[in-house]
């Protein structure tokens, strides 16, 4: 097998095809600052620079969504103050603060 | 103008279905409560971006660009009159009595009805395959609404298997918006496929497109294939392993891979609300049991994909029976339903042909190896599945409980079809008689925190 058939293995998920115009929004992932679009997902905006949004409970892999219509429920993640969202149904909006862990204390 | 002794009448969903039936009340001068998830009305197959995204109706619906913007027109003019009272961003999650129990981006509502019709939709039927539980393995509906509503492929180097229209649709969709497909894989064979052909002969045209999508797609389509296993590393999928119809072992490197046997139902509801269900064998699932016009029971109606799959065509047809049932049940005139009767006949043909020609993957679900996971939610293998039904006999809830296979956060709506198989298999039964997960409330799992703050 050729190495240029293998994709880069960069940090995020996402690859933009349309619709790159919309205005910037910046939110923490995991105490980091990071980028994303007005109208993004909060899976998008986190799939853009993370190549998953939490830990699995019960296996060893991480996920990352699956369906993106709100049935799986794979893709609840947590916000700073402790609540959680559901990130393929919930828009991303300046100034979100999101973990892909529980903060501690949670259970 | 609703009279004040009118019924209430609530429809859950706003896709072709519940849309045309709202429609259909509203010109019979009531005012019916719709419900839906979506951030705006229109469903699956036209769903809509968020506001500040431009791309026009052509280029995210194709040749179904006037039936999504006559849909969507027609939903929007209602909510702008005020002729329905609509609730967006809002999920019911169980229902009993005449009681509806929703949460709402306000927090949690009731909701009374004296009738109900239920147009949910439907989703990814899914099978398991090795390694379908890393992360950048998607459902095929999750890689056309990351497209459609994002415009965001969710991988550099795509691999899109499984079958069913939605395989071929979706391929061609990314490939014009200018992703990278590295193989389209049909595990339904060319012989399958000409078998379900002269039911789809019903829509003639349709078939002519799908094979013009399919003549697009050129090499990167392959009929007939066997998966073998999704191979990850940490981060997700490295590449599909995977057999051709003439049993050649193939490896196609890629970072995502997008998985879907046509769709299954979405009949929670329709279960919680007293539905009676028959196994349905050409779309090889349980569905609920209605007459022709979509009625369930006394005061319940269902429409749509969430009743027989004949897609978004058939939806609004459905869509409009359901509300003509409703209507003539309440006594009030009802519009002459003999042609949407014919065309349904017509569609349903049609659906039955192609679940035919695209069919589930049964044998290749049997022999799935012993450490495949079957319940993504949990993680629950085909081996542990296995030895609960040697253990606690073939049904499905007593293994749900023993395994807990459809027990996780997704309520069984991804693995058990796949689960029900296997119990069949090894109980050496038939999977209709391997019994049907009961529905249980709420219909999605949810946090305690939001579900006791009252809208
Ligand atoms: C992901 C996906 C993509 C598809 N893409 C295509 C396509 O490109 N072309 C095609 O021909 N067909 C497609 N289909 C099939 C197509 O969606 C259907 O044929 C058509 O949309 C069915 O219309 P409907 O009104 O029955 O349901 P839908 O359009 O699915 O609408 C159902 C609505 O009900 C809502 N809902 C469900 N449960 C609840 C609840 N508990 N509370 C509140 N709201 C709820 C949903 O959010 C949704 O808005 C797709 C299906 C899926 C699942
Ligand atoms: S990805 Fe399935 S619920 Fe969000």
């Amino acid at each position: 097998m050729t190495a240029d058939l293998q994709p880069s293995r960069q940090a995020g998920r996402i690859v933009r095809l349309a619709e790159k115009g919309r205005p910037q929004v910046r939110f923490r992932l995991d105490g980091v600052d990071c980028q994303a679009l007005s109208g993004d997902t909060v899976l998008t905006a986190v799939l853009v620079s993370a190549p998953a949004v939490r830990q699995s409970e019960f296996g060893p892999e991480k996920r990352a969504g699956f369906c993106l219509m709100g049935a799986c429920q794979d893709c609840w993640l947590w916000s700073e103050d402790g609540g959680r969202l559901r990130a393929c149904s919930t828009l991303i909006a300046d100034g979100m603060q999101l973990r892909t862990a529980p903060p501690e204390g949670w259970q | 103008m609703t009279p004040p002794d009118a019924e209430k009448v609530v429809i859950v969903g706003a896709g072709p279905a519940g849309i045309r039936a709202a429609e259909l009340l509203v010109k019979a001068g009531i005012k019916p409560v719709v419900i839906d998830e979506g951030l705006k009305g229109g469903g699956q197959i036209y769903r809509r971006p968020p506001q500040g995204f431009t791309r026009p109706p052509k280029q995210l619906y194709g040749s179904e660009a006037s039936k999504a913007v006559a849909l969507h027109t027609a939903f929007d003019r209602m909510v702008a009159a005020g002729e329905i009272d609509y609730h967006p961003q809002s999920s019911v999650l169980a229902t009993a009595g005449n009681l509806l129990q929703a949460l709402t981006p306000a927090g949690r509502k009731d909701f009374t009805y004296d009738r109900l019709i239920l147009a949910t939709g439907a989703m990814d039927r899914l099978a398991p395959i090795p390694g379908w539980q890393a992360p950048g393995v998607y459902s095929l509906g999750a890689t056309q609404i990351a497209l459609k509503a994002q415009g965001v492929a969710l991988g550099e180097k795509i691999v899109l298997a499984g079958s069913g229209p939605l395989l071929t649709l979706v391929a061609t969709q990314l490939l014009k918006a200018g992703a990278d497909i590295a193989a389209v894989l049909d595990t339904s064979s060319l012989r399958d496929q000409m078998a379900g052909l002269p039911g789809m002969l019903a829509r003639p045209g349709l078939v002519l497109r799908g094979l013009l999508m399919r003549a697009k797609l050129g090499r990167l389509y392959h009929a007939g294939v066997k998966l073998d296993r999704v191979e990850n590393d940490e981060r997700g999928p490295l590449a599909m392993h995977w057999r051709d119809a003439r049993a050649r072992a193939q490896r196609t490197a890629c970072d995502m891979v997008g998985l879907g046997w046509h769709l299954r139902a979405e009949t929670q509801l329709a279960g919680l609300a007293g539905c009676t269900f028959d196994y349905d064998q050409s779309w090889s699932q349980w569905l609920p049991r209605t007459d022709r016009m979509g009625r369930a029971a006394e005061r319940l109606y269902l429409a749509g994909d969430g009743l027989r799959i004949l897609g978004a065509d058939g939806a609004e047809v459905a869509g409009r029976l359901a509300a003509t049932a409703c209507l003539a049940d309440m006594g009030l005139p009802i519009p002459d339903a003999t042609r949407d009767l014919r065309r349904l006949d017509r569609l349903e043909r049609f659906a039955r042909g192609m679940a035919r020609a695209f069919p589930w993957p049964r044998d290749a679900v049997r022999a799935v190896p012993n450490e495949t996971v079957v319940c993504r939610c949990e993680g629950v293998t085909a081996g542990q599945l296995r030895e609960s039904v040697s253990f606690g006999g073939a049904e499905a809830n007593r293994v749900k409980s023993l395994a807990r296979v459809g027990m996780g956060r997704c309520q069984g709506r991804f693995c058990q079809i796949a689960g029900a198989e296997l119990i069949a298999d090894k109980a050496g039964i038939e999977v209709c008689d391997a019994g049907r997960l009961r529905e249980q409330a709420p219909v999605r799992p949810l946090p305690i925190s939001s579900w006791v703050r009252d809208a």
